[in-house]
């Protein structure tokens, strides 16, 4: 699904991804973790394509042709989905209008008739089903006045309504309190799929204690510095992030 | 309220101009085009007289230069005030039209038959529009409404005209509605007589004999006690005309208890990305709550327009009298817009509501200036204001002068403003969930004109939503 080969990227003159090495396979959930200021984040902007960070090297294969050549819509429209870390409020625009156009204009793209209102609510309404959630979010201008916690909420709603080949959620589990935790990640179980690949990106440990990854990996100062099974994150829970890191040469 | 659908009306919007007659007027004005211009209409003496107290009052004025704005000196000497109607050129088929037009039209959902229409294509007379609109008249007529253009209210109807034109604008309240007084030639007149919820939404599109919209409009709508109009005017299809100036005046009448809902929609000429052609709009629009509980509501979009200069205004002399002013002006590129709104409050226990959102790209400028003014006698007056702000780019300028003019300490007055950049995160937000930069910079305006929007009229909204697209294409790269 995905493959990143020695990816260099920053902002500004100043580099933050040094190479950085990974493979995803259709159907798996990855994690990646790492200390603060890894660069975790800019790996996620960067797959989704945001204008603000510069690619120097390196290529993105994504389901075998070039992503990095493609513009932030045309890579969601080929079913990525990137699950911000902090979502930006749009006043005056309700999720359902919103999500109605994010739909249509994926159905587009593919040259499929787009969705009426009634049409879309029923297909929103099957989504909200099958993840367990009611619909008092549909109505809300979207992300205006929500807490933290719905704002992550209202991701993964929006992640159940595009249904993405490829999903990647950027410190979810940030901000939360023990049962919105749950409550998503839930939801993200609920979402698991063979042709669906996810790439989590988080701090800490407890959100794979609900959602089990196939492999693990350690971003650290810019480059991957350990892949692993599951039980990596539990040694990371343990000992932190330093044994991790790559030792620097002796002189 | 229930309006004709939209498809069946949507071809016959003009009525064929029967009377057009050769004459034109060279340029210039004087006493004699204006009695040129009232004896052609057939107008009475009292009108005359008048007009030409407005012109002598207008030569004595200076041209106000106070607004926001900035343009070129207007030659009145070089304006034409009286030209037959103008037909538009015969064309064969679409094809010979400006591809450019049409794919603007395509995108804000105009009907081919009215692109034929507005485009001066031959239209297959399979439904006959003068009878359409007739139809139209009758159904009015069973109640009592009476909708025409106003020099034909002049000649049916004298002196409900004259009872109430002038009394809301007087000739002499500014030096663009003495002009307008003077040499005025279109306009609509509407009366809704006493306790009658008119059945059909007015608009331009109705008048038989409507011609391109003229120069110089004066409207005047009368709702007598109880009465009930909704009011369009404009249209979102770019409209082009060679005149420059428009100073239209509308005057809105509202007896107890009765309620008119003005709603506008102006996409004007704005000239081009240097600023060059484009229509200054300069405009009076006021409505007087005469009656006591009456309502009136002025609803805008302007996005058209090199300039815009206009404050339709509410007069809320009726104990338990509301004004609603709604606004959406856009300024892109060159173009400038000072514009706002007056609420008078005389009567006891008025209200008033503002909410004005500005939008400016490109080197647009764009100024609200409203005041609202609590009179010494005007006991309980309640006064909300919004004034929000939308910069997109930085070349761009949003100005705000409000001015509260408060004599009764029984006055409560709530105002807030905003102002917003539309942030690269945001449209960041929109592009990775599959919208383009320009739908997204849409769905992001959109969601902040939404309060104006929602007391549009429903067909006007969705031709709004989509004219704000336009018309904001391009401005954020």
């Amino acid at each position: 699904m995905l493959e990143i080969e020695n990816l260099h990227a920053g902002v500004a003159g100043a580099e933050i991804l040094h190479g950085v090495n990974l493979t995803v396979g259709i159907g798996e959930v990855h994690a990646i973790m790492g200390p603060n200021g890894s660069g975790k984040s800019t790996l996620a902007q960067v797959l989704a394509g945001h204008p603000a960070f510069t690619v120097t090297a390196g290529a993105v294969r994504y389901r075998g042709q070039d992503l990095l050549a493609r513009k932030p819509e045309e890579r969601a429209r080929e079913g990525i989905f990137l699950a911000f870390q902090y979502p930006v409020e749009i006043r005056g625009v309700t999720n359902a209008y919103f999500l109605r156009s994010a739909v249509n204009a994926v159905r587009k793209a593919r040259g499929e008739e787009e969705l009426d209102p009634m049409d879309f609510l029923a297909v929103l309404e099957q989504k909200l089903e099958a993840i367990g959630w009611d619909d008092s979010f549909v109505n809300r201008p979207v992300n205006e006045g929500f807490s933290g916690g719905e704002k992550k909420r209202n991701e993964i709603l929006q992640m159940a309504v595009l249904e993405p080949r490829l999903a990647i959620l950027d410190e979810t589990d940030s901000g939360l309190d023990i049962d919105a935790l749950k409550t998503v990640a839930h939801a993200v179980n609920r979402l698991r799929a063979p042709e669906r690949s996810t790439i989590i990106v988080t701090h800490y440990q407890r959100l794979l204690n609900h959602i089990t990854p196939d492999r693990v990996h350690v971003l650290t100062d810019g480059r991957i510095a350990r892949s692993g099974g599951p039980e990596l994150a539990l040694a990371l829970e343990e000992r932190g992030y330093d044994w991790t890191k790559t030792p620097t040469a002796v002189a | 309220m229930t309006s004709i659908p939209a498809q069946v009306l949507q071809p016959y919007k003009y009525g064929f101009v029967t009377d057009i007659e050769s004459e034109v007027v060279p340029p210039g004005l004087n006493e004699d085009v204006i009695r040129l211009i009232s004896s052609k209409k057939g107008e009475p003496e009292w009108l005359l007289e008048w007009r030409l107290r407005a012109y002598r009052n207008w030569l004595q004025v200076p041209e106000p230069h106070w607004a926001n704005v900035r343009y070129g000196p207007i030659d009145y000497q070089a304006i034409s005030y009286y030209a037959a109607p103008k037909a538009l050129p015969r064309l064969e088929g679409l094809d010979q039209v400006d591809p450019k037009l049409l794919q603007t039209f395509a995108k804000l959902g105009i009907p081919l038959e009215e692109q034929k229409r507005l485009t001066g294509v031959a239209v297959d007379a399979v439904f006959d529009s003068v009878s359409v609109a007739t139809t139209f008249k009758e159904t009015l007529a069973k109640q009592g409404v009476i909708f025409c253009a106003i020099s034909e209210a002049v000649r049916e109807h004298p002196e409900l005209v004259r009872r109430y034109l002038g009394t809301v604008v007087p000739a002499n309240d500014n030096y663009f509605a003495a002009l307008n007084s003077a040499v005025f030639t279109d306009g609509s007149f509407a009366y809704i007589p006493k306790g009658v919820r008119c059945p059909l939404e007015l608009s331009t599109y109705f008048r038989v004999n409507a011609s391109a919209t003229g120069q110089f409009e004066r409207t005047l709508i009368v709702a007598e006690e109880g009465g009930y109009v909704s009011y369009l005017e404009g249209c979102s299809a770019p409209m082009r005309d060679e005149h420059q100036l428009h100073a239209a005046v509308v005057e809105l009448v509202a007896l107890d208890g009765a309620q008119i809902k003005y709603s506008t929609i102006q996409n004007w000429y704005p000239g081009d990305e240097e600023g060059r052609g484009g229509i200054y709009n300069f405009v009076t629009k006021r409505g007087k709550c005469a009656g006591r509980g009456s309502k009136i509501s002025w609803t805008q979009v302007e996005t058209g327009s090199a300039i815009t200069w206009k404050y339709p205004g509410c007069i809320l002399q009726g104990d338990d009298s509301v004004g609603e002013f709604y606004s959406v002006a856009v300024t892109n590129h060159r173009q400038q817009a000072d514009t706002g709104t007056k609420m008078i409050h005389l009567g006891r226990n008025t209200r008033s509501t503002i909410v004005s959102k500005g939008i400016s790209a490109g080197r647009g400028q764009n100024t609200y200036r409203g005041l609202v003014k609590i009179m010494k006698g005007a006991e309980g007056a309640r006064n909300y204001s919004q004034c929000d702000s939308m910069l997109i780019g930085s070349a761009c300028g949003a100005h705000t002068f409000p001015y509260i003019d408060v004599r009764n300490s029984t006055a409560i007055m709530e105002h807030e403003a905003s102002t917003s950049k539309i942030g690269e995160d945001q449209i960041f937000y929109l592009r990775q969930r599959g919208l383009s930069t320009e739908d997204a910079v849409s769905l992001v305006v959109n969601g902040f004109c939404r309060e104006v929007f929602r007391e549009l009229p429903m067909e006007f909204a969705v031709e709004a939503q989509r004219l704000l697209g336009i018309s904001l294409e391009g401005s954020v790269g």
